[in-house]
C-alpha cells in the first residue's frame, strides 16, 4: 500500500490484501487522470480520510493502470466509490458527491 | 447559528461565470467567498477539448481551463470552499447562505452562478442503469466501452462532440435523435458525419433502456412510421441538453417559465436588490464558456458598483428614483 496524503493507493495486485482482507472498512475510489469529476471528488476524499483515520481507509484505484479490478466489480462509470466491509462490497456510489452527502451515504457502516 | 462576519459578496457556483466573478471581485478587494460545490469546474469538467475559447489557439481541455481559472481566482485572494449550498435567504440587506455542513454565511450581495445540470431522458431503465452503462459523461466513461457498440442521444454540439470522442474507444456509435434537423453547429455536425464509425438514426425517440445489471439495449421507435426496434448497445450516453440549476432560488428571485433566472435589461441584476446572476443559470441563448465568463465579469462589476452605491448615502436616493 503506498501513501498519498491521507488516502492510500491500491492496485490490481494489492487489492486482495489491502481491501478484501482489511479489518477496517475500505472506501475505494475508482478514478482516472482523464476524468474531470474525479478531480472534483479527490479533495473531499482526502478530508474524509483524515477525519475518519482508524475507522475507515480511503483507497484510490487508477482504472487505467488497473483494469482487472474495475472489470471484476463492473465499474463502467467514474468516479465510482465502493465501500468494502469484511471483504464484501456493501455500498456503491456513482458520480461526484459533496462531503456531507458522502458521509451520509457511508454513515450506517462507518 | 454560528456568528460569521457579513461579507461584501458571496459567489455561488464555480464554472466560468463563478470563477470570473471571483477573479473580478477579488481584484476589487471585495474578498469574495465562493461556494464551488461538488460539481466544481461546472459543465466544462466533462468536456474534452475546448477549441473556441479565445487565447488558446491550440485548444485546451475543459478541466485544464477550469484549473487555470480557479488558480487565477485564488491568486487574488478568493476564499474558495468546496461545500454545496443547501439553502439561501436573499431578502433584506444581509443575505444568508446555508451550506451542507449546516453553517450560515452572510453577505451584502450574492452572485448566482450555479449553471445548468445535464438533462436525462426520463425513460424506464435510465436511472436504474446509471453508472452501469448509462452515462452523462463521455470523457469519464468512454474508456470502459472499448470495441463495444454504443449509442449517443441528442442533436446538439454536445452530442456531436461526445459521439466523435467516443469513436476513439467504441466499435460503433449510433447517434439517436428525435428529429431530422440538428441544433449542432455545422463544423461539429460535419465532423460527426464524416466519421465512419458513426451512424445517424434520426426521427427516432427512445422508449426505454434495457438490461438487468448492465445495459443490453435501447428500445426506440421511429416518430414518423411508429416502427419499434431495439438497438443492441452496451453503453448509452445522454446529451440532450441542460436545465438551469435554479431550485436553490426558486420562489425568491424571478425565473422564466423554463426556470432560468431573469435579469434586468442588459445588466446581471435579478429581481432582488444586491443579488446578481450570470452564466448558464441565466442564458438560454448562447451557453458558451466565453459568454458565461463575460457575464461573470459583468456580475462582479454590477455587484461592486451596487455595493459602492449602497455605501454612499447621497446616491441611495438617486438609485431609488431609477428603479
Amino acid at each position: 500500500m503506498s501513501e498519498g496524503g491521507a488516502t492510500v493507493t491500491v492496485s490490481d495486485d494489492s487489492f486482495s490484501q489491502d481491501v478484501l482482507s482489511s479489518s477496517t472498512p475500505v472506501l475505494v475510489d475508482f478514478w482516472a487522470t482523464w476524468c474531470g469529476p474525479c478531480r472534483m471528488v479527490a479533495p473531499v476524499l482526502e478530508e474524509i480520510a483524515s477525519e475518519k483515520a482508524g475507522a475507515l481507509t480511503v483507497a484510490k484505484l487508477d482504472v487505467d493502470a488497473n483494469p482487472a479490478t474495475a472489470r471484476d466489480f463492473q465499474v463502467v462509470s467514474i468516479p465510482t466509490l465502493i465501500l468494502f466491509k469484511d471483504g464484501q462490497p456493501v455500498k456503491r456510489i456513482v458520480g461526484a458527491k459533496g462531503k456531507a452527502a458522502l458521509l451520509r451515504e457511508i454513515a450506517d457502516v462507518v | 447559528m454560528s456568528a460569521n462576519p457579513v461579507r461584501d459578496v458571496i459567489v455561488i457556483g464555480s464554472g466560468p461565470a463563478g470563477y470570473t466573478a471571483a477573479i473580478y471581485t477579488a481584484r476589487a478587494q471585495l474578498q469574495p467567498l465562493v461556494f464551488e460545490g461538488t460539481s466544481f469546474g461546472g459543465a466544462l469538467m466533462t468536456t474534452t477539448e475546448v477549441e473556441n475559447f479565445p487565447g488558446f489557439r491550440s485548444g485546451i481541455t475543459g478541466p485544464e481551463l477550469m484549473d487555470e481559472m480557479r488558480e487565477q481566482a485564488l491568486r487574488f485572494g478568493s476564499d474558495l470552499r468546496m461545500e454545496d449550498v443547501e439553502s439561501v435567504d436573499l431578502a433584506g440587506p444581509v443575505k444568508k447562505v446555508v451550506t451542507g455542513d449546516g453553517e450560515t454565511h452572510l453577505a451584502r450581495s450574492v452572485i448566482l452562478a450555479m449553471g445548468a445540470a445535464a438533462r436525462y431522458l426520463g425513460v424506464p431503465g435510465e436511472q436504474e442503469l446509471l453508472g452501469r452503462g448509462v452515462s452523462a459523461c463521455a470523457t469519464c466513461d468512454g474508456f470502459f466501452f472499448k470495441e463495444q457498440d454504443i449509442a449517443v442521444i441528442g442533436g446538439g454540439d454536445s452530442a456531436m462532440e461526445e459521439a466523435t470522442f467516443l469513436t476513439r474507444f467504441a466499435r460503433s456509435v449510433t447517434l439517436v435523435h428525435r428529429r431530422d434537423e440538428f441544433r449542432a453547429s455545422k463544423i461539429m455536425l460535419e465532423r460527426a458525419r464524416e466519421n465512419d464509425k458513426i451512424t445517424f438514426l434520426t426521427n427516432t425517440a427512445v422508449d426505454a433502456v434495457e438490461g438487468d445489471t448492465t445495459v443490453s439495449g435501447l428500445r426506440v421507435h421511429n416518430v414518423i412510421t411508429g416502427e419499434e426496434s431495439v438497438l443492441p448497445v452496451t453503453g448509452v450516453f445522454v446529451a440532450i441538453g441542460h436545465d438551469p440549476r435554479s431550485e436553490l432560488v426558486r420562489g425568491q428571485v424571478d425565473l422564466d417559465p423554463e426556470g432560468y433566472v431573469l435579469v434586468r435589461g442588459r445588466t446581471t441584476a435579478t429581481s432582488i436588490d444586491g443579488v446578481f446572476a450570470a452564466g448558464d443559470l441565466v442564458d438560454h441563448t448562447y451557453r458558451q464558456a466565453i459568454t458565461a465568463a463575460g457575464m461573470g465579469c459583468s456580475a462582479a462589476i454590477d455587484a461592486e458598483r451596487w455595493l459602492a452605491d449602497a455605501d454612499d448615502p447621497a446616491t441611495t436616493e438617486m438609485i431609488g428614483a431609477h428603479q
